[in-house]
């Protein structure tokens, strides 16, 4: 029962990190229709940043706001306008297929202009044990999921409860009827990649401590991050949340009591199924748009 | 006179609505029988319901007496009945030649047979006939996408009448055809109605176009059969003037 | 269209007398490094006729690839002729890329791409996981290379020719393939399925047929790559090897016969050339993509494509001018 919980504790913290990165992963799609193959690298890269921004003797909350800023630069402005906006008119397929080479090139750079080995990164938070009901559970564990729901409350309040994140989400469902109705469309959109870019930042301060800074450490957590999004449902921002949580606790069971060497096959199962028997995802109602 | 298709209350809803409620008629041999009807009462999802592509919720469809509800297009296809949409379909990659040839090419033989066969399917002579009697002689070469919208039409409409189809619904051929184009298309029809006794339904918007092609009509409104006719009876019809041109 | 031809005939000719004659000039690695090109380049042609003619986007062809080098592999070692191994690898992906064809009669476009992901890296958890049957990650080495009619083809040079004269009959066999009454089916299912449908094309049959023949030169491309690496263990099919034959697919152009060529030629031989550049030649060849798909998403031969689209089109308009004319004064 104490493993039980621990592992659901520390599976809702993992689950929160993959929640930010799909949220960031659905709000692409729906806004401009880019499948994102680079997201789990747009998570690896700000914690270099930061780094960077350390070793050039900031402090590290100074280094933090700089590795955020220079996310939504490079991979909010410079993404959109460089790769995303030439290669919209052509359809998903290429755009998709140029995130793949933008993934290759993310890893590289980072492999040639910092460092191939796994850097140590510090933690936000403090790792002290806590005994609650006879579980050990993390305070680290316990701050990153604070953090995860602080950041998915926020978009959420952002999205529901002001002008631009309604604005937003009728530039999501429907872009012509919005143009129509007077919502500058392309800024909302522009909005969507400035969010995804903050998002992938905070992910990255908060899985960094756990699994160290490495050019190849967005390789799982992308995937991880995609199957969450498309469980949940893959034109819904709620639905990557509960397929975020969802799947970090299926993920964490599954090493538990099923195996270690296919823990990774699950979600890839839970995938197959819901794409074949509820594609819309979970929580997602029927997709309309034809790509 | 023998009943090549037989409609027996057919109904199709989405959600609450019903787009086709309970429509019945036949369909000659020979005959040339026109539906029409305002936009959107029904006409392409009853279509659709006798032609597979949709599942009617009641109903039944019988091809020659037998029971064709809910068969695969490509089944019903094989068994000599084929279609144009409303909106152009032709295969923009393809040459106009070969656009033809893949019209009749699953009709004889199997999957391996056409594998190992020829590489027009021995469809080569019928596919020329054809091009020449669309008038398409220069363009055959063409990769369709690169036609006119009059070509690419008057090719949507070859396709139907590859491999010799017993019974060919055609939806709207006519929109967006210009004049002399249309009576070109009007000509090439009854021709191919006379010489190889094929069956048409058409649906059209276009009064003039039916009333002079048709042998009979049928008039729809609301998912509904409001009347049954030769032309003359047709357009005499009080029902049919309110519910035409009322709208 | 006859200088085309004339084009086309002259420079098929010449590439094949360089890749005949240029290996005389080549050391092992090179030698190895041309083989690399001929092996991807089948695995490739199978993606393309799966994704480029049939329309149906596959992330999984690398697990075919996969699929194929364990059974050369495991077979091989175990003292069976390779003919044997490449026929039970044809087989085998023939068989699971009919299986997995099934998700895409369900679900299109990028739902399918998500299904086959998934296969990819399921595969790539067989292959690591299941020790008794694979090896796991220490791998099976000493992979023989084949004994044909007699020959030894041990030697590098006899190993790129036997590659060489695969992929002429892959080549051949899918040019035919693509020509026939299928090939026709396939673009059409492609650009049309529910008119296609409509003309009487089974494009359920036509679907499992485009995955199980394309899956199915994944296994061969697989079975050639066993013996010519003479090691395999789980590290090369990942879902980064699909991702790498995607982009051969769309970077040579997807859908055009010649792409794959091109395609596997960038991917194997140009990181070789940038080899001066140290360590940055995935970079720029990363780069090198992102830009090429900015500028033409259909690829290397797309850019061809539209030159001689542009210049047909003027020969199409007066040949179009000409038949309304005919038509318009029949009538």
């Amino acid at each position: 029962m104490s493993t039980l919980i621990n592992l659901i504790i520390s599976g809702l913290a993992t689950g929160s990190i993959y929640a930010l990165v799909a949220i960031g992963f659905t709000l692409l799609w729906q806004t401009s229709q880019t499948i994102n193959f680079a997201q789990g690298e747009f998570v690896m890269l700000p914690a270099f940043f930061m780094l960077a921004a350390m070793n050039a003797g900031f402090p590290f909350w100074a280094a933090i706001l700089i590795g955020m800023a220079l996310s939504m630069l490079i991979l909010g402005v410079a993404f959109k306008r460089m790769l995303v906006d030439p290669m919209l008119k052509h359809g998903v397929l290429p755009l998709a297929i140029a995130t793949m080479a933008l993934s290759l090139a993310m890893k590289e750079s980072v492999k040639q202009f910092y460092s191939a080995e796994a850097q140590p990164f510090p933690s936000l938070i403090p790792s002290i044990d806590l005994h609650v009901l006879g579980a050990v559970v993390s305070t680290q564990s316990l701050g990153v999921l604070a953090v995860g729901i602080g950041a998915v409350v926020a978009l959420q309040f952002l999205l529901t409860r002001t002008s631009v994140g309604h604005q937003m989400q009728a530039t999501a469902q429907n872009p012509t009827t919005a143009r129509i109705l007077g919502i500058p469309v392309e800024r909302m959109i522009m909005y969507s990649f400035l969010i995804n870019a903050g998002l992938v930042a905070i992910a990255s301060v908060l899985v960094t401590p756990l699994y160290l800074a490495k050019f190849t450490s967005g390789e799982t957590l992308g995937l991880a991050a995609f199957i969450a999004a498309i469980v949940g449902g893959f034109n819904q921002v709620r639905g990557a949340i509960v397929g975020g949580l969802l799947l970090g606790v299926v993920d964490n069971l599954a090493a538990t009591y099923i195996s270690t060497q296919y823990r990774a096959a699950v979600p890839l199962m839970l995938l197959i199924a819901v794409i074949l028997f509820r594609p819309q995802g979970l929580l997602g109602s029927a997709e309309e748009r034809t790509v | 006179m023998k009943k090549v298709l037989q409609v027996s209350g057919v109904t199709k809803r989405f959600g609450g609505i019903t787009a086709v409620g309970g429509v019945s008629f036949d369909v000659f041999e020979g005959e040339i029988l026109g539906i029409i009807g305002p936009n959107g009462c029904g006409k392409s999802t009853l279509f659709n319901c006798i032609l597979g592509q949709l599942m009617p919720n009641e109903g039944s469809v019988k091809l020659d007496g037998r029971d064709v509800t809910g068969m695969r297009p490509c089944d019903l296809n094989r068994l000599g009945v084929s279609r144009t949409f409303q909106l152009l379909q032709v295969f923009p990659q393809l040459t106009v030649r070969e656009n033809l040839i893949l019209s009749g090419q699953e009709h004889q033989g199997s999957m391996a047979g056409r594998l190992f066969g020829r590489r027009d399917a021995g469809l080569g002579a019928e596919a020329d006939k054809m091009i020449g009697f669309f008038n398409l002689g220069h363009l055959a070469g063409e990769k369709a996408g690169g036609l006119s919208y009059g070509q690419q039409k008057l090719l949507d409409a070859a396709m139907a009448f590859m491999a010799g189809p017993r019974l060919v619904l055609l939806d709207e051929p006519a929109g967006g055809v210009n004049l002399t184009m249309l009576e070109s298309l009007k000509e090439r029809l009854r021709a191919i109605n006379a010489e190889q006794g094929a069956t048409f339904v058409v649906i059209e918007h276009n009064m003039e176009f039916v009333m002079s092609l048709c042998t009979r009509v049928l008039v729809l409104a609301e998912g509904r059969v409001l009347a049954m006719g030769t032309p003359a009876e047709v357009r005499a019809n009080p029902e049919v003037v309110e519910a035409y041109l009322g709208h | 269209m006859n200088l085309d031809r004339i084009i086309l005939l002259v420079s098929l000719f010449v590439a094949t007398a360089v890749l005949i004659v240029l290996p005389f000039q080549l050391g092992r690695y090179g030698l190895y490094i041309l083989s690399m090109w001929a092996v991807m380049a089948i695995g490739a042609i199978g993606l393309n006729l799966t994704l480029g003619y049939a329309g149906q986007v596959s992330l999984a062809q690398g697990a075919f690839v996969g699929i194929g080098a364990y059974s050369a592999a495991i077979l091989t070692t175990n003292h069976w002729p390779m003919s044997v191994a490449v026929l039970v690898a044809i087989a085998l992906c023939f068989a699971v890329g009919w299986i997995l064809g099934y998700p895409a009669l369900r679900v299109q476009h990028h739902y399918l791409a998500f299904v086959t992901l998934a296969f990819s890296t399921l595969a790539y958890l067989v292959f690591r996981n299941e020790e008794w049957l694979t090896k796991g990650i220490y791998g099976i080495s000493d992979v023989p290379r084949p004994v044909l009619l007699g020959f030894k083809m041990q030697s590098p040079l006899r190993f790129y020719f036997l590659c060489l004269a695969s992929l002429g009959i892959v080549t051949l066999l899918v040019g035919w393939l693509i020509r026939s009454p299928w090939g026709r089916a396939f673009v059409a299912l492609r650009e049309n399925p529910i008119r296609a449908l409509s003309l009487g094309i089974d494009t359920r049959r036509y679907t499992l047929m485009a995955f199980a023949i394309g899956s199915a030169l994944g296994g061969v491309c697989g079975a050639l790559y066993a013996p010519l690496v003479e090691f395999i263990d789980p590290t090369p099919f990942t879902l980064g090897l699909s991702l790498n034959l995607l982009m051969m697919v769309i970077v040579g152009g997807a859908g055009f016969f010649a792409g794959p060529f091109l395609g596997a030629a960038i991917s194997v031989l140009l990181p070789e050339w940038l080899r001066f550049t140290e360590g940055y030649y995935l970079l720029i060849y990363a780069v090198f993509v992102m830009g090429l798909l900015i500028y033409s998403p259909t690829g290397l031969l797309g850019i061809l494509d539209k030159y001689l689209t542009a210049r047909s089109t003027k020969k199409a308009s007066a040949a179009r001018a000409s038949a309304t004319a005919t038509f318009g004064a029949q009538s």
